[in-house]
């Protein structure tokens, strides 16, 4: 499998980025770290933008950049697509130019997205002869998109691309960078320091701290691996799980998801049968529970686990991993671990009082 | 006019004319190098460009006269002589006019960022292709400005063409030194001709920039 190498190591007056990294060229890989940790920086520098002194940078069989040998190709040589923070549309120009400005200046067998897929996918047909200042900032985000996307590129480089956009706007693209991965499957580069927006486009997390790697891996992984939690934020979530629609209950007002085997109940969901749909579990709604206990219960989402590992995290509460099947994180009082007498290897039941889809979040 | 004073605006015109040019092909990397250098020189090549604006014409007509002069560096470089003819004054006028097109321009590409530049770089423009397609519209208003002003302001020298050019009808005998003449000749009616020119083409010309300005914004996000 194809893969995508680099090592930078840059000294700012005030700042030093040194990263290694690799990952697969495929999939929605995110950026993710606290503002001034260097997301951009690392962005800028796969891009060409920035020039690390003894940089390296690999894309598949293509090397474009490799200090030990003098080269780095510039941006323009790249077939990269980047979309800033703020749109950068060229004033001068129409909406259809912005969007063509690219296109003409790529060879005609390089021409893999049209025209008339990118207006589609991100619903900008009615602008096209506007000029770029009558547009919302939504509307002007989109086309920077829809811009870069028509230079064809194999690698999309977005830089918080939602940044200066409110929660409403924000719902309005994220969908549509979704669909773009989905159906032209160029592998997405993302940097975010919003933690909703991993939830609902992360393959693949890459977590960044003063300048530093912290970690790298798959969503759900990165989410439950204990160390790394704290560098999330507030937001305890403990699993993000790729189910599955199973069956409906209308009478009942629930959907019925499957899961490595496994079933969830979430509230009604306007999906198909057989559809992929993506929840995720709060640390703080999953409670365990030793021995199937013969008493009845009101949760309806119970599930088989065994504990992987046990972390403090303050005085009062702990992190417990569980396998089931995939990893889900619940915190607990340490006074429940000690009353229940919890260790690694044990069989234990995770009642689950709330799935959300991960649509219905916000920040 | 006569047919001397006639001969005087089209050398003006040209000298005008060629003074801007050079200034814009010349200017244009200057301003941009200005506008982006992190170069601690910086502020030294600013100082040079500007020296033109609080200089006496005299002062810089002196040096460039001695420089174009036969045993001055730029007459020994070419082993020509260049005081006293129209090449000559055109070199003289770019130094003159320098500050009106580079502080223009300087502002304008300052302006403009890097931003678009990036941007352009990102849809596969090559630098001078993101240059001509990209930051020049942007940074119009400045160009147009540069063009303007440059140009007035080498219509409207005196001081240095007195000392570099001499006079020459045909040559290097402009509309500024012409009104002179006449003026000193006693010849008020046709320094009044000129001089009136003078006043109503700069009147015309800035009126026409700030109409186009005001007709054609360019909006920058």
């Amino acid at each position: 499998m194809s893969r995508l190498a680099a090592r930078f190591n840059v000294r700012y007056p005030n700042f030093h980025l040194s990263v290694d990294l690799n990952l697969p060229t495929s999939g929605i890989t995110v950026l993710f770290g606290p503002s001034g940790s260097g997301k951009t920086t690392l962005l800028r520098c796969l891009a060409g933008l920035e020039r690390a002194a003894d940089g390296f940078m690999q894309f598949g069989n293509d090397i474009w950049q490799d200090e030990a040998k003098g080269v780095c190709l510039p941006l323009y040589t790249r077939p990269i697509g980047y979309v800033f923070q703020e749109p950068r549309l060229f004033p001068h120009y129409s909406v259809r130019s912005n969007l063509l400005y690219g296109y003409k200046r790529i060879r005609m067998e390089e021409r893999r997205i049209s025209i008339e897929q990118v207006v589609t996918i991100l619903g900008i047909a009615h602008l096209l002869e506007r000029r770029t200042h009558k547009l919302s900032g939504g509307e002007q985000q989109r086309v920077a998109i829809g811009r870069a996307l028509l230079t064809s590129p194999k690698l999309l480089l977005l830089d918080e691309p939602l940044a200066s956009l409110d929660i409403q706007r924000k719902q309005e693209i994220l969908p549509f960078i979704h669909r773009l991965h989905e159906e032209l499957r160029i592998p997405v580069i993302y940097v975010s320091h919003a933690i909703s927006e991993i939830l609902q486009l992360a393959d693949r997390v890459v977590l960044l701290k003063q300048g530093k790697l912290v970690g790298a891996g798959a969503l759900n992984e990165m989410l439950t691996t204990l160390e790394y939690r704290g560098s999330f934020g507030s937001l305890r979530v403990g699993a993000v799980l790729d189910a599955r629609v199973e069956s409906h209950e209308p009478q009942y007002g629930l959907t019925q998801l499957e899961f490595k085997g496994q079933f969830l109940f979430v509230p009604l969901q306007p999906v198909a049968i057989g559809q992929p749909v993506r929840v995720h579990i709060l640390s703080s709604d999953v409670s365990l529970v030793v021995g199937r206990t013969n008493s009845p219960t009101s949760v309806l989402n119970i599930l088989e686990a065994k504990i992987v590992e046990i972390r403090e995290m303050d005085q009062s509460s702990v992190d417990v991993l569980l396998d089931i099947g995939a990893p889900l994180v619940a915190s607990i009082t340490r006074k429940s671990l000690a009353n229940l007498g919890l260790k690694p290897d044990q069989q234990v039941f995770a009642h689950i009082k709330a799935v959300a889809l991960n649509e219905e979040l916000t920040e | 006019m006569t047919e001397m004073d006639l001969s005087a605006l089209w050398v003006t015109l040209r000298l005008a004319a060629m003074t801007v040019i050079v200034l814009l092909v010349v200017g244009t990397p200057l301003a941009w190098w200005l506008a982006h250098t992190r170069s601690r020189f910086r502020p030294i090549v600013e100082a040079v460009v500007a020296l033109p604006i609080v200089l006496p014409p005299t002062v810089l007509g002196f040096y460039i006269l001695v420089a174009l002069g036969p045993y001055g560096p730029l007459g020994w470089l070419t082993n020509l002589t260049l005081a006293f003819t129209f090449t000559g004054l055109v070199i003289a006028s770019v130094f003159y006019s320098m500050p009106f097109v580079i502080q223009p321009l300087q502002g304008a590409f300052e302006a403009a960022g890097k931003a678009p530049l990036e941007a352009a770089w990102s849809l596969r423009a090559s630098r001078l292709d993101a240059f001509l397609t990209v930051i020049s519209p942007i940074a119009l208003r400045g160009y147009i400005s540069a063009v303007v002003l440059g140009f007035a302001h080498t219509m409207g020298e005196f001081g240095v063409v007195l000392m570099v050019g001499g006079s020459i009808p045909g040559q290097t005998k402009v509309l500024s030194t012409t009104i002179f003449s006449h003026v000193e000749a006693m010849e008020y009616a046709q320094a009044h001709a000129i001089s009136a020119f003078m006043l109503i083409f700069s009147f015309l010309v800035l009126l026409g920039v700030y109409v186009a300005n005001r007709r054609f914004p360019i909006h920058v996000s």
